[in-house]
């Protein structure tokens, strides 16, 4: 029997290329290897569960006995693998040499953690999978008090979520404003909504220590101020997982490099999603993931083809105020100007001939998307 | 009148109910949907829905 297809990950980048892959191939063996119990879940909806009352069985999709069947596949879960031998076109689980066709690294990316001082380090949790979700909300039944830390867009998902649940909610971020990075008077506008919900926001400080009392925690913060809550959800920001690739020789940068046909430094092994760095870019989103899904399938699938990226606006789930960001192309300097008032912020970034390059858009503006969309320009051309 | 569904996310797309927030009116045929319209819950363009049959 010929070596299967090889794909490591099954979050939305490995199942969604075995998906793409099936549609084109049905013949050639293929093999998913999951660390995760290999449920099919979609990422976005983690932070949209405690609005829903969903719980982790609520969210997850499909159970990989299903998923093998439709992607016609083998699915290995809770296995991790242990190293690359590229010239062997080989990979390790233990001491079990398991051969492949060609190799895709479809895994995710992890979140950073940041070292806090205290005794109750364990009651700071993270959620990047349906697992660490689960775990969650085991810890957050019958509790009202979670401190978020970060402000970024995933902390800010977390915030207006939680709130929707029913939770009181303090977010803790060393920046300036909400979302570093987005236009102020956008940032603003997101921020207010997430207030009128009854969040607070502590902007400036760290968490320097976390110590329990009683049942309860105590939070210090490094400007002095002491928050009392019940749990604390970190989401300060997220890595691509590059360490196998570079274990195995792989050329890495802040992801794992691959080149417009998504293939690694080494022939027969490629990366796609939260994990890659498509052409220099990194990006932690779902739309470039679906779009390399598809070319990377047909590249398999014996069709080689090069992945372009359209305009890639990012839909930030805060229903306080609704946010879509659309960051001009890296290299292209323009000029912001911002219209509009309050929760209704349109700015739009153009270039020195007119032409727009970038956008944020909250609250009513967020209608102007499509039409807008179609003058930006293309990420990866 | 049909339901689709985000193979992403699983969101539904109900023809009868349109999508009123991006300007889709009730009543809008999916085939009438633009096509640069994208999942208002996870972002993923219209290639990425799925028809589910109803009824």
């Amino acid at each position: 029997m010929s070596a299967p297809v090889v794909i490591v990950g099954t979050g939305l980048a490995g199942y969604n290329l075995a998906r793409e892959f099936r549609k084109l191939d049905s013949e050639t063996p293929l093999l998913l290897i999951t660390a995760d119990d290999g449920r099919s879940y979609s990422k976005p909806m983690l932070s949209t569960g405690f609005a829903k009352n969903k719980d982790a069985d609520g969210l997850s999709m499909a159970e990989p006995g299903a998923m093998a069947e439709q992607l016609k596949a083998e699915i290995r879960t809770h296995t991790r693998i242990n190293g690359i031998d590229p010239g062997h076109k080989q990979l390790w689980i233990g001491e079990e040499a398991v051969p492949y066709r060609d190799l895709i690294l479809a895994l995710g990316a992890k979140v950073i953690r940041v070292p806090v001082a205290g005794d109750a380090d364990d009651a700071i949790f993270s959620i990047n999978d349906l697992e660490d979700y689960a775990r969650f909300r085991t810890a957050a039944a019958g509790k009202q008090r979670v401190l978020v830390l970060g402000a970024g867009l995933i902390g800010c998902e977390f915030a207006n979520d939680l709130i929707l649940g029913g939770y009181q909610v303090e977010l803790v971020a060393p920046c300036e404003h909400v979302m570093p990075g987005l236009l102020h008077p956008a940032a603003a506008a997101v921020q207010a909504g997430l207030e009128g919900l009854g969040a607070r926001f502590h902007l400036g400080p760290v968490l320097a220590s976390l110590q329990r009392n009683g049942d309860a925690l105590h939070a210090h913060l490094s400007d002095g101020t002491l928050i009392e809550c019940d749990l604390v959800l970190s989401a300060v920001g997220l890595r691509p997982r590059i360490e196998l690739a570079a274990a195995a020789g792989l050329a890495v940068n802040r992801g794992v490099e691959v080149d417009r046909h998504l293939r690694t430094s080494h022939a027969n092994i490629f990366a796609l999603g939260d994990c890659a760095e498509v052409d220099g870019i990194n990006l932690l989103y779902v739309m470039p993931l679906m779009n390399c899904a598809r070319t990377l399938a047909q590249t398999l699938a014996g069709n080689p083809t090069a992945v372009t990226y359209g305009p890639m606006p990012v839909t930030v789930k805060t229903p306080a105020c609704p946010l879509v960001v659309s960051a001009p192309p890296r290299g292209l300097d323009g000029h912001w100007r911002v219209e509009g008032t309050g929760p209704d912020i349109k700015a739009l970034c153009h270039d020195s001939s007119g032409a727009l390059l970038g956008y944020a858009l909250t609250g009513t503006a967020v209608q102007e998307k499509m039409a807008l969309n179609k003058l930006l320009p293309a990420l990866l051309a | 009148m049909k339901k689709w569904q985000c193979v992403v996310c699983g969101l539904i797309y109900d023809e009868s109910q349109g999508w009123p927030d991006d300007g889709i009116a009730a009543g809008t045929a999916w085939q009438d949907v633009p096509e640069d319209w994208l999942c208002p819950d996870c972002g993923v363009g219209k290639m990425d829905f799925e028809m589910i049959e109803i009824g």
